[in-house]
């Protein structure tokens, strides 16, 4: 009696300890798995799905006051672009640079920064935060994304603005792009920043013009704006993705 | 004359405790690999609003071994469709356990020490009891006693709760839903440092009751998450045949 209970306990014990250890090699084979981290993002329509259902009202991210600046905004990702049509913009003070917003709109635009500059603006001291857990206060300054997007007149089938952007991270071949939906699209947060704490853009913050869209992380906040695209669908830009880092893995969705 | 003392198998745990158990106990683990993953991308914590490399953190750390981590090389993304699936089925794991141990009373009937068991005197005898590391054996092995009742309060109660919140504030989006917990934690990298308190606590509570598992006896505590049965261990020793 005895003697069978301990071979019982031995196998099973035996059993979960294999298991156990199979199962923690097995992660990271999963994490390769590109149909089981599909299973896993999941989580990532659920957290859509519920952060949208809370957000009907369009609550605003929180904004700070003066005193809580940051002393030092870190600069993160691309610090300078650094390419030839980039460098000689900057070397013009971007007096020749153009931001088009096109795609599915009735009337694409063609501004200038002066334009930008000349459109009804927003200031606002909010918190930057890296997908990497650090975050930096800021007061941004730019002209507010929705109206301009219904100047341009969007089409019925817009769904999307893609953001095209001046640099190609760490010099790989791909450019750096991003994508939102028109929710977050006609967030009166949602700007198109031409200043830094008061300050125009700085090269390392991405000049001359940058996307805010408050609620959610940095990676979000494409620099270096070229031209904003409206779009039915996500799959035919970078790996199809909606975005540079999406297309490595990082979720489209960055509210959390 | 030889007497076999008989041997009392009690039902210990019922099914909704087990299952809420075992999904609890894989979200758990998975959720601390892959938070230490996340981690790694800033090993560095902060108290307030913001916090970046030119602030003063207040705990800064060398990045947690390979050995831990989920996935075990350096994948940020990856950490994050890990530690955000398991915090949604820890999330509803634990609210419908919750909800159905109010309705049948088990928070109340079991959980919940009694007053008696929160005098000094009794509380300080548990403690000598548990630091001899004895068996507890007969009828008192048949109810939780108070330091195991205390800890799964404070687990159930407090600590899964300030995880789950804490991690809900440092999302941009939660807390534009949210603010109220921006203020109540002291400002988003402030409930990350809570964050990572707490799950170092719960990592503790995790030690101690392996160690008490065993104390117990491991077999047969397993065996009651399993299959719900529990031998009453027997006050004299069992008789050898």
């Amino acid at each position: 009696m005895k003697k069978d209970f301990l071979t019982r306990r031995k196998l099973l014990t035996g059993g979960a300890i294999t298991l156990g250890g199979l199962a923690l090699t097995g992660c990271d084979g999963l994490s390769a798995s590109p149909d089981f981290r599909s299973f896993l993002r999941t989580g990532e329509a659920l957290t859509l799905s519920a952060q949208r259902a809370l957000m009907l009202h369009q609550p605003l991210a929180r904004e700070f006051s003066e005193r809580d600046i940051s002393p030092i905004f870190k600069a993160n990702g691309t610090k300078n672009p650094n390419t030839p049509a980039y460098n000689a913009l900057a070397a013009g003070n971007f007096d020749n640079w153009r931001l088009r917003i096109d795609g599915l709109v009735e009337r694409p635009l063609t501004l200038s920064l002066a334009d930008l500059r000349a459109l009804p603006s927003r200031t606002q001291i909010t918190r930057h935060d890296c997908v990497e857990g650090w975050s930096a206060i800021g007061k941004w300054h730019g002209a507010q994304l929705g109206p301009l997007l219904q100047s341009a007149g969007l089409k019925p089938h817009a769904r999307f603005a893609v953001m095209h952007c001046a640099d190609n991270y760490a010099g790989g071949p791909d450019m750096y792009y991003e994508s939102i939906d028109l929710i977050d699209g006609f967030h009166p947060q949602t700007i198109l920043a031409y200043a830094l704490n008061g300050q125009p853009l700085d090269i390392a913050h991405g000049a001359p013009l940058r996307l805010r869209v408050e609620r959610q992380l940095g990676y979000k906040q494409a620099k270096y704006l070229m031209r904003i695209e409206m779009v039915e669908r996500l799959d035919g830009f970078g790996r199809g993705k909606g975005g540079y880092w999406e297309d490595r893995g990082y979720e489209w969705y960055a509210g959390i | 004359m030889t007497m076999q003392p008989a041997r009392e198998v009690i039902y210990r745990h019922t099914r909704i405790v087990r299952i809420a158990h075992w999904i609890n106990a894989l979200c758990f683990l998975l959720l601390l690999l892959s938070g230490l993953q996340i981690f790694n991308a800033h090993p560095h914590l902060y108290w307030g609003q913001a916090g970046a490399n030119f602030d003063t953190p207040w705990l800064s750390l060398p990045a947690f071994p390979d050995l831990i981590t989920l996935p075990s090389h350096r994948d940020l993304a990856a950490g994050r469709n890990w530690h955000f699936f398991f915090a949604w089925l820890l999330v509803i794991n634990g609210l419908v356990y919750i909800a159905m141990n109010l309705l049948n009373r088990h928070f109340a009937r079991d959980i919940l020490p009694e007053r008696d068991e929160l005098k000094p005197r009794h509380l300080w005898q548990e403690i000598v009891h548990h630091a001899q590391f004895k068996r507890i054996t007969g009828p008192a092995a048949k109810r939780y006693n108070t330091l195991q009742k205390l800890a799964y309060v404070s687990v159930i109660f407090l600590l899964f709760p300030l995880i789950v919140l804490t991690g809900l504030t440092m999302s941009p989006g939660f807390n534009a839903i949210a603010p109220v917990f921006l203020d109540v934690f002291g400002g988003r990298q402030s409930a990350r440092s809570l964050h990572f308190i707490a799950a170092n606590l719960l990592v503790a509570f995790l030690v101690i009751h392996l160690v008490e598992v065993v104390v117990a006896g491991a077999w047969n505590e397993i065996r009651s998450m399993i299959t719900g049965k529990f031998v009453v261990p027997p006050t004299t020793p069992e008789p050898q045949p």
